[in-house]
């Protein structure tokens, strides 16, 4: 509560390093925690990553690195949002969230006094395409096995307690109605509504009051089952292990999980069609702006030229056009971006803002002819190279922890990306163009058929 | 929402003394009163450049209220050699990021970059610490900026005006009684003069610390400070007063309105701060305390309020004891669906009670320490972590030397300790409440600008 600092620009600084390990209650689908897997994208020649796959059938990724006495473990499955129907939606939060709440004899209480009792930090992960667990732990003997073995059995032994389920819906509804009542989470939950019509990807991960008020203790099991398949999961491991304990530990976390069942497909993600404006009243100070429509997949053969153009567009902070159209010239703004999430299918393109209510119109029209500009003609050399220059020089920090390495072995695992993609990243950065950043925005964002959300917009407020 | 002053500062503090033995901080002070103290850390190619200055917001005055704050931003508007944005696009070309930070405390400026261009970085430092232009043009759009965070941050966040109150209802002659970023009238009302008056006063090398941490070698950062700060001129400082907040001899309460769903409980005990790190043995035994209450999920608040009673659906405590002002000991909480504020502070009452009655176990408090412990090992995973702990421990004059002895001093509180502190600062004669009482948000009238106060523009 005493986050007291400011910084100058919204996207890092104190607040961040002022934050634990994510807690899990009560949290909300954010957007943030997911823009940071578009740059987790690489990792370098310097870092020498094994791969195999388990017994179990599980896919392991692990950097062995003995420069310090700790463990980071990082176990995921294709159990995200997108595996929500409308009727469950919320289901799949909910499930990952259960598991460490009661599993392999032990309750809630229990399992979280064994893990404070060695300083072990666990914590459950979720975006709309991925559920898992992150454990961090000392990598001594006694630490490290009773902080695996807890990990073990809230992977493959969860009990899903019908007292603690009903506990934990009425705090997962709590935390929805309130989020009824905050302009980032309406503009949010409208936007993705808006952008992706009856996929799944419009379910935000909490779901609705309406669906998790009917959630039964057979959903989650039915889901858990479906879900947690060994042969669909990836296990990440970095630090002061060897591989042959590597090996031990990712079968140790796996061998246990559910019988592979085959994953249901879904449908595609579907490209709209013609602009949209959605202006909802709200009594902020600010509007809450949101631009966007279905952007791309990983793997796409234009993820790097887009990439490198956004920084330009949106990415780049003060380098880009947005900040500086938005911010630096006219001062409408304290945040402006624009962003690509790479999901399995097609996530998001977006550009965000909040602006004083009464230049919310201004800020919008800004938004859309600095949009419009840079489509129509791309960067100009000037910029581009200043892009390539501050992703290529870099590229160190984005490996610099053994926390930003563990992201990316679940982003290469999970996502299938190629181990010789990472030691390319820099190359392919390099090969990007002024003309082929202009074809693959053409190819990819049009104006003309995207989503605006106006929360607490002028018009809608004078109602 | 996780609250986690109290032992987010052990864990910031968890330098491991096995490394710190090969690996301790080295530091120089130059002759104009520059102090430079650099943590070596050879894991990554990378290296942090954090300067800080002793200026924030407690050392400004009413009427002017969010300066530091608003120089802060200013900063990047260019000096003589360096024009306005060119700072980050000069750091950003290289490869680096860059940020900034006001706290009530300290103002400071931090870059992380490969190992090699710690030169440029050093460079752009030192020239806006001196020759910072402050044009009026350029002022007068940055102002927009800070009122849109301060509507970003605070008028549209109930929880954040509810913070902001029980700073403003708890510290009536300190200055921590107004907000970081500051009223918004005085911003209204802020010049490029005001800005100006402030980076004359306390932007000058003997009000500042460099710190230097990872790939580098602290012989070669130590001539670089001395190429490019060495030449800058040392200032008169400020007399700074020290505004003592008197003593509190009741119970305080403020309610704040504002749009939500739900209410929220946030009560904050006035108490003391740590001003000697080998001495002073109440600090410790507070935030071991905070600890017990809320530091992981087996901690009694989360157990006893969210998990059993299920009168909260979101608890919290803090306490950080390395500031320069006057502390508090803060909980905070969101009541269930059904329950009231009032439910929700008897039951947090009673929490505290017990504690007093009866104390706190050895298994619980040996349960914070493992914390403690494994922290000491966490932390060391992030370079820019350590360069963090070194600059605040010495912004509250506490001295980074004194890492080290913080961390045993935490090992060493006892049960007995704990239960005295809980005793001793939380009563209601130190007690402030906020409150939040959500309002419907369709009722809600469009808030319109004070009438004299409209941005211009």
């Amino acid at each position: 509560m005493r986050n007291k600092a400011l910084t100058i620009k919204p996207e890092m600084g104190l607040a961040m390093t002022m934050k634990q390990v994510c807690q899990t209650l009560g949290k909300q689908f954010s957007v943030g925690v997911f823009a940071l897997l578009l740059t987790a994208a690489p990792v370098y020649a310097g870092v020498k990553i094994q791969h195999w796959q388990a017994k179990s059938g599980a896919k392991v990724l692990f950097v062995e690195n003995h420069d310090l006495p700790m463990l980071d473990v990082a176990v995921d499955v294709d159990a995200g949002s997108r595996r929500d129907t409308p009727e469950k939606a919320g289901r799949a939060a909910l499930t990952v969230h259960l598991l460490q709440l009661g599993a392999g004899g032990m309750n809630d209480d229990e399992i979280a006094r064994k893990l404070a009792d060695i300083g072990a930090e666990m914590g459950e992960s979720f975006d709309p395409d991925r559920a898992g667990y992150r454990l961090r732990t000392l990598s001594s003997p006694r630490e490290r096995d009773q902080a695996l073995d807890i990990l073990a059995k809230v992977l493959q032994q969860p009990s899903f307690p019908e007292t603690v389920l009903t506990r934990e819906k009425a705090r997962t509804i709590a935390g929805l109605k309130e989020a009824e009542t905050r302009p980032e989470n309406i503009a949010e939950k409208a936007f993705f509504k808006a952008i992706y019509g009856n996929h799944p990807y419009a379910l935000l991960g909490n779901g609705e009051v309406r669906t998790v008020s009917k959630l039964t203790r057979q959903d989650l099991i039915d889901f858990y089952e479906a879900h947690y398949a060994a042969s669909g999961a990836v296990v990440s491991l970095i630090g002061d292990v060897t591989r042959a304990q590597a090996e031990a530990i990712a079968e140790q976390l796996t061998a246990k999980l559910p019988r592979a069942q085959p994953q249901a497909a879904l449908p595609p993600v579907v490209p709209l069609t013609q602009a949209s404006t959605l202006r909802i009243p709200h009594p902020a100070t600010q509007t809450h702006i949101l631009i966007g429509a279905p952007g791309i997949a990983r793997g796409d053969p234009d993820y790097f030229t887009l990439y490198v153009g956004n920084y330009v567009l949106g990415g780049g902070g003060f380098d880009s056009r947005i900040l500086t159209e938005i911010r630096e010239k006219r001062g409408l703004a304290y945040s402006a971006y624009s962003y690509f999430i790479p999901f399995k299918q097609p996530g998001p393109f977006q550009i965000g803002m909040q602006t004083k209510k009464q230049d919310a119109d201004t800020a919008l029209q800004v938004a859309r002819e600095t949009l419009a500009t840079f489509i129509k003609t791309g960067p100009t050399d000037a910029e581009l190279d200043q892009a390539k220059n501050n992703i290529i020089l870099g590229f160190p920090l984005r490996i610099d922890t053994n926390r930003k390495i563990l992201d990316y072995l679940a982003v290469i695992g999970f996502y299938d990306l190629p181990l010789t993609y990472l030691d390319d990243f820099t190359r392919n950065v390099d090969h990007v163009t002024v003309q082929q950043v202009r074809a693959a925005f053409q190819r990819h964002v049009d104006p003309d058929k995207m989503v605006t959300v106006m929360v607490g917009a002028p018009e809608a407020a004078a109602k | 929402m996780r609250k986690v002053t109290g032992m987010l500062w052990v864990a910031l503090l968890a330098l491991p003394l096995a490394a710190l033995a090969a690996n301790q901080p080295q530091e120089k002070i130059l002759a104009n009163g520059l102090k430079v103290i650099v943590k070596e850390d050879h894991r990554a190619p990378v290296v942090v450049s954090q300067i800080w200055y002793k200026a924030g917001s407690m050392d400004e005055h009413n009427g002017t209220t969010g300066v530091a704050h608003v120089l802060e931003h200013m900063m990047f508007k260019g000096t003589k050699s360096v024009p306005a944005g060119e700072f980050s696009k000069r750091v950003a070309a290289a490869g680096g990021r860059d940020n900034a930070a006001t706290d009530t405390d300290f103002t400071f400026y931090h870059q992380v970059i490969g190992r090699s261009k710690l030169p440029l970085v050093l460079r752009l430092e030192a020239d806006r610490m001196h020759n910072l232009l402050l044009s009026e043009k350029e002022f007068s759009k940055e102002i927009e900026v800070v009122r849109n965070e301060r509507r970003w941050r605070i008028d549209d966040k109930p929880h954040a005006q509810v913070q902001v109150q029980l700073m403003a209802t708890a510290f009536e002659a300190n200055p921590y009684h107004w907000p970081v970023i500051g009223w918004m009238d005085d911003l209204q009302h802020m010049t490029v003069q005001d800005a100006r008056a402030w980076y004359q006063a306390w932007y000058a090398p003997n009000n500042a610390v460099l710190v230097v941490a990872g790939d580098v070698k602290a012989p070669e950062v130590f001539a670089l400070a001395e190429k490019y700060f060495g030449p800058i001129k040392r200032k008169v400082l400020p007399v700074r007063k020290p505004q003592q907040e008197p003593e509190q001899t009741g119970i305080r309460r403020v309610v704040v309105k504002a749009p939500a769903k739900w209410p929220y409980l946030l009560m904050g005990w006035k108490a003391p701060r740590l001003k000697d790190a080998a001495k002073d043995s109440d600090p410790y035994a507070l935030e071991m305390l905070a600890g017990v209450l809320d530091s992981n999920n087996a901690a009694r608040l989360p157990k006893a309020l969210v998990r059993d009673s299920q009168i909260a659906s979101e608890i919290g405590a803090g306490y950080d004891s390395v500031q320069r002002g006057p502390d508090l000991f803060e909980i905070d909480g969101t009541p269930s669906e059904g329950k009231s504020v009032e439910q929700l502070e008897a039951a947090i009452r009673n929490e505290l009670e017990k504690i007093k009655r009866d104390g706190v176990t050895e298994e619980e408090l040996a349960r914070v320490k493992a914390q403690v412990i494994a922290s000491r090992v966490y932390q060391r995973d992030s370079v820019f972590y350590q360069a963090m702990q070194i600059g605040q421990m010495e912004m509250a004059g506490l001295g980074y030397q004194n890492i080290d002895t913080r961390i045993e001093k935490l090992k060493a509180v006892t049960p007995q300790q704990v239960q005295d502190v809980a005793r001793k600062y939380l009563i209601d004669d130190k007690l402030t409440v906020a409150t939040l009482d959500p309002q419907p948000l369709s009722e809600k009238q469009p808030m319109a600008p004070p009438k004299g106060l409209r941005d211009e523009k």
